[in-house]
């Protein structure tokens, strides 16, 4: 008989041990955590938007509330509808983008493309990083102070503009620079080896390269800054009726309309608040939904 | 077409620190001239310095003499858009405009310069395709984006770029570094074909490349780290493969050192 060797028998013991009681209990912990945080994030979320829809479907459904303003309504009335104030709500907003975003653009592309590591780029980058900060009632009231203080123009809605241009320069510059910054300089250098000169190679390829990330940062911009109030309370008074004209007069917009009807304590005021915060949200939500579509139509394919 | 560059003791700085040392050499019309040398030993730097490419490189400054057909391409009443438009460059990883399709790519320079004759832009796109031996592959898909296509053909697309504005120099930075040994053949092919009509000159690491494609080969090497990189000798590629003046030329080749 040979020696028999016992084949069933591991001649070292196992490499992997089941997992123990403690990482199971470890992991169990872990695990409640995150969901519990979860939870406790999305749960308030929920809660507003159920709010808003709840109390604000109402008056949005009806007709009314996208055609007529308030003209001629006292609080105690029902109907009218918030024209005025979105009107108002999107041209402060697109003023303001009007005017942020030509600015916000070109100093992105100063500090990318040509101030580099100079003084001159430190410093303005230091300045946006303070305007980040700015609280929104400080960019009112220091608006309040130049443009019609020191200026002596009138409250108006562009003034607001103004104050709100002093929100999204920053915001604008931060995305489209980052949005240069991850061009690759490999592109820039294939552009000058074709004999394109620099400014051509930022026009033509560097920013559509970046165009989608761009476009996405002005949109989220102007969604955040539409929805400001604290600007709106010092530079410009409330109209319950239609007002064309930016440079002049009372000009109602959707968060100011909101104050104004919360005060009246009634219940038709009530509806126009819950009514004017939904058509708040729903607009910005659009502007996110066409960043979202303009960034896909021009993000870079491959396909 | 093709002309010929002549490098007069060329010193090239990163800032404060000298990258390169001295470099003459000449680079004859209708050649391909290959560098090769240790990681480091600044032939890359030589190469972009050959059409101001380097100083696009922040702190970059070179000084001696560049001259293309005997004209000074860093004279002070040079343009160096125009220099790159003379001298086009190829790099080491492909890099075509993502943002545009395959023919659009090749006319880029031509479209960007202010062309806009729609039949002109296409015969170009054409002639450099061919050129780059990548029509057959792309002519159905001219219109479809550069980034689709394979690291060869990308690669080849980039050539036919650089020749679309029918430059007299073609620099080539390991254009075939990042590429599979087929597609480094096709543009290995590429490269004796267009150097009927351009002055090429390639840096490559691989120094079987360098003795298939090259007419001429310059070896550079650097004394040691922080130390400027130098030209060591410069010959007919044959000679210098086989029978190399320099003792460090031939410990390169044969694999003792680098």
């Amino acid at each position: 008989m040979t020696t028999s060797v016992d084949l069933e028998r591991p001649a070292s013991p196992a490499a992997f041990r089941p997992i123990g009681a403690v990482r199971k209990s470890k992991n169990l912990v872990a695990t409640v955590l995150v969901y519990l945080s979860f939870a406790i994030a999305v749960v308030p979320l929920v809660w507003v938007l159920y709010t808003v829809l709840e109390k604000g479907l109402g008056p949005v459904l009806n007709a009314d509330w996208w055609g007529n303003s308030l003209n001629g309504l006292t609080a105690t009335q029902f109907g009218g509808g918030a024209y005025h104030a979105i009107y108002g709500t999107l041209v402060q907003g697109v003023v303001c983008a009007l005017i942020s975003v030509p600015i916000g653009v070109l100093v992105a592309i100063y500090l990318v493309e040509y101030g580099a590591r100079s003084r001159m780029a430190k410093t303005t980058t230091f300045m946006v990083d303070i305007l980040t900060g700015v609280p929104s009632i400080v960019a009112g009231l220091f608006i309040y102070a130049l443009w019609i203080t020191t200026f002596g123009f009138t409250r108006s809605a562009f003034a607001v503009s103004l104050s709100l241009v002093l929100l999204m320069v920053p915001v604008v510059i931060r995305t489209t620079e980052e949005m240069l910054r991850i061009v690759p300089m490999e592109l820039r250098e294939a552009s000058y080896a074709l004999g394109v000169p620099k400014w051509k190679t930022i026009v033509k390829i560097v920013i559509p390269t970046a165009l989608s990330g761009i476009v996405t940062g002005v949109m989220l911009g102007l969604a955040r800054v539409m929805g400001e109030t604290a600007p709106l309370l010092i530079l410009v008074g409330y109209a319950p009726f239609i007002n064309y004209d930016i440079f002049s007069g009372e000009m109602a917009s959707l968060p100011l309309l909101m104050n104004t009807e919360r005060a009246t304590g009634t219940e038709a005021g009530d509806m126009r608040v819950w009514g004017a915060a939904l058509t708040l949200v729903v607009i910005i939500m659009l502007f996110n939904l066409i960043a979202a579509i303009v960034s896909r139509l021009s993000a870079i394919k491959t396909k | 077409m093709a002309k010929r560059i002549d490098v007069k003791d060329l010193n090239i700085y990163y800032g404060k620190f000298q990258a390169v040392d001295g470099v003459t050499l000449s680079v004859p019309p209708r050649s391909v001239t290959a560098f090769i040398g240790p990681s480091g030993c600044g032939k890359s730097t030589v190469l972009r310095s050959l059409n101001r490419m380097h100083e696009v490189t922040p702190g970059a400054s070179c000084d001696g003499k560049v001259l293309l057909d005997g004209e000074d391409i860093y004279a002070s009443t040079v343009d160096p858009v125009s220099v790159r438009r003379t001298i086009g460059m190829v790099f080491q990883r492909p890099n075509p405009f993502p943002t545009m399709s395959i023919k659009d790519n090749v006319v880029a320079g031509l479209r960007l310069a202010g062309t806009k004759n729609k039949k002109e832009l296409n015969e170009v796109a054409e002639r450099s395709l061919r050129g780059a031996n990548l029509w057959a592959e792309v002519k159905d898909r001219l219109d479809k984006p550069g980034g689709g296509l394979s690291g060869g053909q990308q690669q080849r697309l980039c050539i036919a770029r650089a020749i679309a504005v029918q430059p007299d120099v073609l620099l080539m930075d390991e254009p075939c570094s990042a590429l599979d040994p087929i597609s480094t053949l096709a543009i290995e092919d590429l490269i004796t074909e267009l150097k009927q009509q351009y002055t090429i000159v390639i840096v490559t690491h691989n120094m079987q490349q360098a003795a298939r494609v090259s007419d001429q080969t310059a070896f550079f090497n650097l004394a040691g780290v922080g130390q400027p990189g130098r030209l060591v000798e410069v010959d007919g590629t044959e000679k210098i493969f086989s029978n190399p003046t320099q003792k460090a030329t031939e410990d390169y080749i044969s694999g003792r050192f680098g």
